[in-house]
């Protein structure tokens, strides 16, 4: 059984203040080494049939992200590959 | 006049939005997420609150509600429609505004009374506003920060599209102090604060909010064949 994984971030240009105040958060675990944190988010669809790429953009593209502010990428990830 | 409010699962200020309504002197219809039949309103409210949980995004999955389907095809033919706080996310959601509201710069939810000034005035739902106005009613949000790419927010202050902005204080960091928009039509307007909680003494900082109310029972009265205002109940 192959699932499609949805990766939906940010746009570069849209200020993220969650990945801000982890960033900040970093020094007190003595990580002084990162510059920058931006979250996003990981959805993991699963078909009843194949996977289905171009419905699973549709998906994504609907309702997944909000294309004003976000953006997605699509990939098919087989059951195999993860433990 | 009918002024419909809609009850998302998760809506919290539905009942003070169509209290408001009766105030202004409207009938306040109730109209329900499930049920795609606007039962002959003349404009819609969307009220504040956490619709369907805010899963996913503030009013992304609300968009899809049966009654969006009915509502954003009437906006698109002209009904008056007010998206309050979460109601205003659900109306960018739907692409019937542009822009997105998302967390606030701060990350702190913001619940104080807040000025504002009013720009357009006219719109269905701003017509008994002046110009530069200034008003105070509450705003309570957490991801109320208004953004666009600089195009759109160009386009939107040269069209005169900003409906009002925050002054003394940008409580959530909104882009261009924006606190709320209307589509080109005038008749869909968003605003992240909460004129139905300013409707009466007891309970809200001042009546500003009203002035939302009585201006779409102002715009309807305008726009119906004939009679004058108040002559259609």
């Amino acid at each position: 059984m192959a699932r499609v994984v949805v990766d939906v971030m940010l746009k570069p240009e849209i200020l993220d203040p969650q990945g801000q105040a982890v960033a900040n958060a970093l020094p007190r675990l003595g990580v002084t080494d990162v510059s920058s944190v931006r979250i996003g988010r990981r959805i993991e669809i699963e078909f009843d049939g194949e996977p289905d790429l171009d419905r699973a953009r549709e998906i994504a593209d609907k309702l997944l992200a909000n294309p004003v502010i976000e953006d997605f990428t699509v990939r098919v990830e087989s059951a195999a590959g993860v433990a | 006049m009918r002024i419909g409010v809609v009850t998302f699962p998760g809506s919290l200020d539905d009942g003070d939005a169509a209290r408001a309504a009766r105030i202004a002197g409207a009938e306040a219809v109730r109209l329900w997420h499930g049920d795609p039949d606007l039962h002959g309103v003349d404009a819609v409210v969307l009220p504040g609150g956490f619709s369907y949980g805010d899963y996913l995004r503030c009013g992304a999955i609300a968009r899809f509600a049966p009654v969006m389907e009915s509502i954003i095809d009437a906006a698109r033919g002209g009904l008056p429609v007010l998206g309050i706080c979460n109601g205003f996310q659900v109306l960018c959601e739907a692409h019937l505004l542009p822009g997105a509201l998302t967390r606030n710069q701060h990350l702190h939810f913001r619940n104080r009374d807040q000025w504002l000034k009013v720009e357009a005035t006219n719109t269905a739902w701003t017509n008994g506003f002046t110009g530069g106005q200034e008003i105070l009613i509450p705003v309570k949000n957490g991801e109320g920060c208004f953004v666009a790419d600089p195009a759109t927010l160009d386009k939107l202050e040269a069209e005169g599209r900003v409906i009002a902005r925050y002054i003394n204080g940008n409580p959530n960091g909104s882009q261009r102090d924006i606190a709320g928009i209307t589509n080109e039509a005038g008749n869909v307007v968003g605003i992240m604060p909460h004129p139905e909680h300013a409707v009466e003494a007891l309970t809200g900082p001042s009546l500003d909010g009203l002035g939302f109310f009585t201006s779409v029972l102002r715009a309807l009265a305008g726009s119906s064949a004939g009679g004058p205002q108040g002559g259609q109940q």
